[in-house]
Order: structure tokens, then C-alpha cells, then sequence
């Protein structure tokens, strides 16, 4: 990985300057500014997993796990306190992870996405359908939870949340910028260019991508609980197929090299959905659909490509 | 004579109507240069497939060290101490030439971190003097892609070297380097190998390279060893010369 | 379960069957030969359903009858101008990209299919069941259903196995087909157009998407989301049978159309779980499906 240039560190501290300023300045875009940075953090996991060459079409099932985490949580146990879903919500979908990696990590590319597909319709299905529990398509309304024990006000909160989840953020790229840059992360993409070497230097590749897919998870966990937390409600829909397709769209979008590449998506993808929902007669679906093409056809780098020199397609 | 290292015994196996081993009986000794000629398609890579684990024969077994090792899987024997290098080199194409050995370096130690990061690597000195022996140092921050094959065939020696293997298994070491840089290349590996004693197995269709850095040279014809011996007595063979070497 | 439910499962599960053969096939088909997985592909089953009902709106006042064609126009149109446009137009340039693009392009596709639907046919649910009340009802033991969904459908299936048999086996064009399919690079090395071959290949896996909308279109109402309830079920189908399999996706059609209406009369919260589950059981068993074959990479 090429160490980051000075227009790239400046770029990067611009960004976390404008998402800190931002909800102050603008206090109506709080909520939106934790939606991109809450989705930033599970589309980290899903370029984990690309630097292994493997798409999961089926992330969402630990955005969905959760998200699930925390409204179950409401729902059975009682109000909650955030810094208790941020444990519990991350450790349940880093459990499936394990769970479910254990399997898929022995399979690639089309074969790795269908198993993930078909495991997260099948938590889809039971999310949708065991409405004794789920509440069914409705899902489960998320209660404003304390933190560390305060309770706020809901105008107080989201500053709180957002300021929180952007604490969260800087860590969490941090710690995947150095997993990526790690041996382990080198073995990731390792993987996708030549497995049979890796395994011909005495490494198990199942384990390499296990141990990324169980991160990715864990991420998708996180991010599931933030947001469910953000829009106070949990659903179905947070497991189903087209989200796990968002979360690839956002990653090729920002650009899959590093790990700014995923809010950079984020934050394009949430613009443009919010403000396309709202001014342009419900057309962001298509917006946004049109803007993938151009990207993949004219910068496959992605976004954060654009601002990289070294970012000429490489190989073939 | 020294101790077997890997030992082949009763190896058969056939891919449809092709018979590729029946029945072969083959030692590697420890510290030798065993070279592996024959004509194409008899049989030789797939010698290695099998030694490796990356096929398993229909029938027989392949024993390191006395441990029976058939049915382990490559990255198991790979650890054991038997590395191998490819006849089409197996790099990882994405990274840099220095990346790739520091993997292999990672790989070796057994430790692989999750955060520091690989350039840091303590392997880092013992890496670049590797890339230096083989030659090909200059190449160190490139990617592998962007390297003429007969430089990724370098590299990829020098990434099964980066295992400290006990048993190298090289097929075809020279083929797609240079001709003029052959017998230099040949001469520093053989010297490596040597100095570090690892012993070797090579696939070989040069015989002037059978003749000048093996000490054992087997015939593989038609799935069978025709003749085992010193080069010098198997490569005066009328049969072997009439068959093999083509005079 | 009495007998009658029994056979009503039956009838339920072998008309439904048949229209998930139809899309899941037409998947198969263009993963086969492009290699691509169409996430796009339930959007063509939704265009086939709207563009039929559209058409069959507008024909039935003129006599109910041409709604029959109708739904077969419906699905020529859908497969040649929207499937022939996508493919020369969106699929051609990223050929030999990395495979996550080929998948995104698709996948952009549904998004801007999906919104596009909305905005032509509104958010409403649309009914056009003119064709099912044309033909009789018929009795099978005893249990009365209609002519179109228990006769007409699977028909339509059949006839489409049995044509794509022969069209791919006994026909020069299905014979290049398949050579693109055993071998790409070798079909190309002995002059064949692998560029006509792909875009002929995808607006007949177009076709057949849509065709399964335009025959189901009659016998449901129409509604945002169903294009992308059908793609992931015919990919369950076609990942099941094994990515390519054209018979395989007929018999898991059914065994998936079957379990799926028996479940629906004995634990009906338990009915879309079914295909994935059975799904995931058959790929973690035989990752490449009940009916794929494997390959060894060669080093």
C-alpha cells in the first residue's frame, strides 16, 4: 500500500474537521452525518473482504444482527445504555460471523457470494416472517438509549450519537487501515492473486480470509447498531439482499484501496439519497444507479481514486 | 550414502487414458541435487503434484522423513520443510517483490500480526539479501507484475528459499531466464543451496544443467524411473540418449 | 394434510414451478455464457409483468383473446430492446473487468429499472387477470383449479426445456453457445463471435425473465419490490441446480415450487424460508450445486 501523500493526509483531516463542524452548523444534518459514518464503518468489512477478491452479497445480515441486538434488547430486556449496545450488538454479529465464516471461507468468488446470500435471506426470512418475536415487516422501534448511564434529551442525543459514532470512526479506520497494511491483510489480498502460492508458503487461506470475515462482521455489527440507534427502529429490510448490494455499491463507489474510500461512498450515496428523495420526485434510486455506471466505467478507482496518481488500472 | 528425505514408494496414477506414474519408487537423499529429466508430458510435474499434496496418486504413498505425508495438503508439507518453486511462476502479482517475500517471511516466522505493519517486518534485512543472492534486488519495490518472466521465475525461487526449507523443489528453474544468465543463476543457486544445505529436486530439459549441478539424475518415461545414476553414467546411456536427449 | 389439500399443494406447487423455471433459467443461462450474474434479472421479470399488463389493458377491449399474445410480444420486447440495450450497451464495456463491476453494473441496473418502474407504473398495485379467466376451470381429483395456471403454464415450461434442449444441442447456434460455454477462450480461438453469441445469449435470458413475468402477470397483482423478490428466489434455483444447468433448474424448480406450497399449508410463516434454507443445506453439501460439475485449476 502506498503511504499517503500530503493532499491525501489533507484531505482526510478536512473531512473529519467538516464532519465535526457540520451537525453544529447544520443541526438537521446530524442524524444523516451518523447514517454515513454508521454505513462507513460496514462497508469497511465489505472492502476487507474485496482485498480478498470475495464479494458478499450477503453482508447485511450482520448489519441486520446488530441492529436486531439492540431492538431485541429494548424489547426484552428493558432500556438499554448505548455503551452496552456497543459491546453486545458488535459481539452478536462477530459470533455469527465466526459461525457462519467457518463455512463460506472455504468457498470463492460466485460460490462465496451465493452462500452469503443464501445465509442472510434465510435470517431475512425469520426476521420477516417469526412476528411473534420480530414484529414481521413492521420490525421493532428502538428506544433513545442512556449513555454511560445519562439519559439526554432527543436534540442533546444526536450531537451525542454523532459525535460518538465519529469517535468510533476514527478508531475503528485506524485499526483496519492496520490490519490492511499488516501481513495478515497482505495475505488478504493474497488470496485474490494467487491462493495456491499462499498455500504453497505453508498458510491457510481459509484461515487469512476467516479471520477478515470475522472482522468484517464484527463491523457490520457495529454499524447495524449505530444506525438502528440513529433511526430508532430496526427492520427486516436492514438483512435483506438489496441492502448487502448497497453496502457493495458504496464500497466500489468510494473506491476499495483504503479505508476512506468507504465514508467518502457513504457520504456520496446519503447525499444523494437525501436529497434526491426529497427534491427530485423520488428518483434516487436512479441517480444513484447512473452515477455506479459512470463510475465503474470511467474511474474504477472510485471516488478516492480520483485524488490518486497511482490509481491507473493496474493488470489487464 | 545419507538419509532418505522423501521417500516415494509404489506412486501410480493416471489422468484418463494418460498413465503419468505407475508404479515409481524415488528417494530424495538429504543434501543432493536430484535432477528429473524425460520427455514432455511424462509424467515429472506431476511428481512434484503429488510430493506437494496438491494431487493425491490412485495408488502408493510419499514418506518425509519417515512421516507418511500422501494425504496432507501442500500448505502442511509446506511447513514440514519441503518448499517447492513453479515451472510458470506463482507470485502475487498485486504486490511489490519486496511485499511478496516479506509474506513469505511472515509466513515462515509462523507469527503473522494483525497490525503491525509488513514493512516492518523483523524478516525485512534476511528478505532483501535473498532478493540480492538471486539477483534481482533491483526489482524490490516493483510490482511482480510489471517483472519479465525470467525475473518472476527468479523471484519465485527466492520466495520457496524464504521458507528455510530442508527440500527445494524446483521444476524448471531456468526455463524463461536468459540463456547467457542461465548458468551464472544456476551457479549462485547451487551455491545457496549448498551453504544453507537444503537439498534439491529439478526438473530439467537442459542437459548441459543436468550435467553440471546434479549429483543424481532420474529418467521419467511413460510413468516409470528408467535409470537412476550419476549424470555421467545416465546421460552416456544409448537408450537414455536415443529416448531423452533426443541424439 | 387430506388428500385434497394434498393435491391443492400439488397444483400450487408445479404452476408456480413453472414460472420459476422460466426466470431461474433464463439466470442460468447468461451466467453460463457471460459468466455475469444478472442482479438485474428480476427487474426483466418485472418489465415482462407491467409491459404485459400494460399491452393486455389496451388489446382486451378489442377482443380478450389477443391478451394471449399479448403476453408473448410482452416478452420479446423486454428481452430484445431492454436486455439487447443493457448488454451492448452496459455489459460490453466491462467484459474482463474484475468480477465485483461486472455484478455492480447489474446491480446499478436494478436500481435504475426498479425507480423507473415506480415512476411509469406508479406505486399501485395492477391487475390484468383477463388470460386466467378466459380458459376453464378444470378438475383435478376432485379439486377444481384454473386451466391457465395447471395446464397452460407448465406447457409453456416444458416446451421451453425442451426447445432450449434442442436449440442448444441440434442447432449451430445453441452449438456455438455451448462451445462459449465449455471453453471461451478456445471458442474464440476458432473464430467464434463471442460478441453476438453474448448479446443473442442475454436477450434470450432476458426473454425468459421476462416471459415468466408476462405469463405470472395475470395470475398476481403487480407491485414495486416483486422484481426483487424473484431474483434472489430464481437465484436460490439456479444456485441449487448449479449455475448453468438447465435441466437441474427444472427439477429444482419444482422441488423448491413443491416444498414451498406444502409448507405453505402446514407452517405458512416458514414459506420463503424454504428455497434459502435448502439453498444454503445443498451449496454447504455441494458447492457447485446438485447438478454443477467441478474443475481443477491447473498449476
Amino acid at each position: 500500500m502506498p503511504r499517503a501523500t500530503l493532499a491525501a493526509r489533507l484531505a482526510i483531516v478536512a473531512a473529519i474537521a467538516l464532519a465535526v463542524a457540520l451537525p453544529i452548523v447544520m443541526p438537521s444534518w446530524a442524524t444523516l452525518i451518523t447514517l454515513i459514518l454508521a454505513k462507513g464503518i460496514v462497508v469497511l468489512g465489505i472492502i476487507i473482504l474485496l482485498q480478498a477478491g470475495q464479494v458478499s452479497f450477503g453482508h447485511a445480515m450482520f448489519f441486520g444482527v446488530g441492529a436486531y441486538a439492540v431492538a431485541f434488547w429494548g424489547k426484552y430486556v428493558g432500556t438499554g445504555d448505548l455503551l452496552l449496545f456497543l459491546v453486545v450488538a458488535p459481539a452478536a454479529a462477530t459470533l455469527l460471523g465466526l459461525l457462519v465464516g467457518l463455512f463460506v471461507v472455504r468457498y470463492r468468488e460466485i460460490f462465496f457470494g451465493m452462500l452469503n446470500l443464501a445465509f442472510s435471506m434465510v435470517l431475512w426470512s425469520l426476521l420477516e416472517k417469526m412476528f411473534h418475536y420480530t414484529n414481521g415487516a413492521d420490525g421493532i422501534r428502538v428506544a433513545r438509549p442512556t449513555l454511560a448511564g445519562l439519559a439526554f434529551t432527543p436534540e442533546t442525543f444526536q450531537y451525542v450519537l454523532v459525535y460518538l459514532t465519529l469517535g468510533l470512526v476514527l478508531i475503528v479506520a485506524y485499526g483496519v487501515q492496520r490490519y490492511l497494511d499488516s501481513p495478515s491483510g497482505h495475505m488478504l489480498r493474497a488470496i485474490k492473486s494467487n491462493e495456491t502460492r499462499l498455500e504453497y508458503l505453508g498458510v491457510s487461506a481459509r484461515r487469512v480470509l476467516l479471520v477478515g470475515y470475522v472482522i468484517s462482521a464484527f463491523l457490520g455489527g457495529l454499524g447495524g447498531a449505530l444506525v438502528a440507534v440513529a433511526q430508532q427502529i430496526a427492520t427486516p429490510e436492514f438483512a435483506y439482499w438489496t441492502k448487502s448490494g448497497e453496502f457493495v455499491f458504496i464500497a466500489i463507489l468510494g473506491g476499495v484501496a483504503n479505508a476512506a474510500g468507504a465514508f467518502a461512498g457513504s457520504a456520496v450515496f446519503e447525499f444523494v439519497r437525501f436529497f434526491a428523495a426529497a427534491k427530485l420526485a423520488n428518483a434516487w434510486q436512479l441517480i444513484l444507479g447512473v452515477v455506479l455506471i459512470a463510475i465503474i466505467m470511467f474511474a474504477p478507482g472510485g471516488l478516492i481514486g480520483l485524488f490518486r496518481r497511482d490509481a491507473t488500472e493496474t493488470r489487464r | 550414502m545419507s538419509r532418505a528425505l522423501i521417500s516415494a514408494r509404489n506412486l501410480s496414477i493416471r489422468f484418463g487414458g494418460v498413465v503419468a506414474a505407475d508404479g515409481v519408487d524415488l528417494d530424495v537423499f538429504e543434501g543432493e541435487n536430484l535432477a528429473i529429466i524425460g520427455p514432455n508430458g511424462a509424467g515429472k510435474t506431476t511428481f512434484l503434484n503429488i510430493t506437494t499434496g496438491y494431487l493425491r496418486p490412485q495408488a502408493g504413498t510419499v514418506s518425509y522423513l519417515g512421516k507418511d505425508i500422501t494425504a496432507l495438503p501442500p500448505r502442511e508439507i509446506t511447513r514440514l520443510g519441503i518448499a517447492r518453486a513453479f515451472q510458470i511462476p506463482q507470485l502475487f502479482l498485486d504486490q511489490t517483490v519486496l511485499e511478496n517475500m516479506l509474506i513469505a517471511a511472515a509466513a515462515q516466522s509462523g507469527r503473522i500480526s494483525l497490525v503491525r505493519p509488513l514493512h516492518e517486518s523483523p524478516g525485512r534485512g534476511e528478505m532483501e539479501a535473498l532478493l540480492d543472492l538471486v539477483g534481482v534486488r533491483a526489482y524490490a519495490d516493483r510490482k511482480a507484475f510489471e517483472l519479465p518472466e525470467g525475473q518472476r521465475k527468479l523471484v519465485d525461487i527466492a520466495l520457496a528459499l524464504a521458507l528455510k526449507p530442508k527440500v527445494l523443489l524446483m521444476d524448471e528453474p531456468t526455463s524463461g531466464v536468459a540463456s547467457s544468465e542461465k548458468l551464472g543463476v544456476m551457479d549462485i543457486l547451487t551455491r545457496a543451496l549448498a551453504t544453507q544445505k537444503v537439498s534439491s529436486v529439478f526438473v530439467e530439459h537442459d542437459m548441459d544443467m543436468v550435467e553440471r549441478y546434479a549429483h543424481r539424475v532420474a529418467v521419467w518415461s511413460s510413468g516409470r524411473i528408467q535409470i537412476v545414476g550419476p549424470p555421467a553414467e545416465v546421460l552416456a546411456d544409448a537408450d537414455v540418449r536415443a529416448r531423452v536427449i533426443g541424439i | 394434510m387430506d388428500s385434497t389439500l394434498a393435491i391443492l399443494a400439488i397444483l400450487d406447487g408445479v404452476s408456480y414451478a413453472a414460472l420459476v423455471f422460466l426466470v431461474s433459467v433464463g439466470l442460468s443461462l447468461v451466467f453460463g455464457v457471460l459468466r455475469i450474474v444478472n442482479v438485474a434479472h428480476g427487474s426483466l421479470y418485472a418489465y415482462g409483468a407491467y409491459v404485459a399488463a400494460t399491452l393486455s389493458l389496451v388489446v382486451a377491449p378489442i377482443s380478450p383473446w389477443l391478451t394471449f399474445p399479448a403476453l408473448l410480444v410482452a416478452a420479446v420486447i423486454v428481452g430484445v430492446v431492454v436486455g439487447g440495450l443493457m448488454e451492448r450497451f452496459l455489459l460490453r464495456p466491462v467484459y474482463g473487468r474484475e468480477d465485483v463491476l461486472q455484478l455492480l453494473i447489474t446491480f446499478a441496473v436494478f436500481m435504475i429499472m426498479d425507480n423507473l418502474q415506480r415512476l411509469i407504473w406508479g406505486v399501485q398495485p395492477i391487475f390484468a387477470a383477463e388470460p386466467v379467466k378466459l380458459l376453464p376451470n378444470v378438475s383435478v381429483f376432485g379439486v377444481n383449479y384454473t386451466a391457465y395456471q395447471v395446464i397452460l403454464l407448465p406447457l409453456v415450461a416444458a416446451a421451453t426445456l425442451i426447445g432450449l434442449r434442442y436449440f442448444l444441442r441440434y442447432t449451430l447456434a445453441g452449438a456455438v453457445i455451448l462451445a462459449v460455454t465449455e471453453d471461451r477462450e478456445a471458442a474464440t480461438a476458432i473464430g467464434v463471435d463471442a460478441r453476438k453469441v453474448f448479446l443473442v445469449t442475454f436477450m434470450i435470458g432476458a426473454g425468459l425473465a421476462a416471459l415468466g413475468g408476462a405469463l405470472a402477470s395475470p395470475t398476481t397483482s403487480l407491485a414495486p419490490g416483486m422484481g426483487a423478490d424473484m431474483i434472489v428466489l430464481s437465484f436460490a434455483v439456479a444456485a441449487t441446480a448449479g449455475l448453468g444447468q438447465i435441466e437441474g433448474a427444472a427439477v429444482t424448480a419444482l422441488m423448491i415450487g413443491l416444498s414451498r406450497a406444502f409448507i405453505i399449508y402446514i407452517q405458512p410463516e416458514f414459506e420463503v424460508l424454504v428455497p434459502y434454507l435448502l439453498m444454503v443445506i445443498v451449496l454447504l453439501v455441494r458447492p457447485m450445486g446438485l447438478f454443477g460439475v467441478n474443475r481443477v485449476r491447473k498449476i
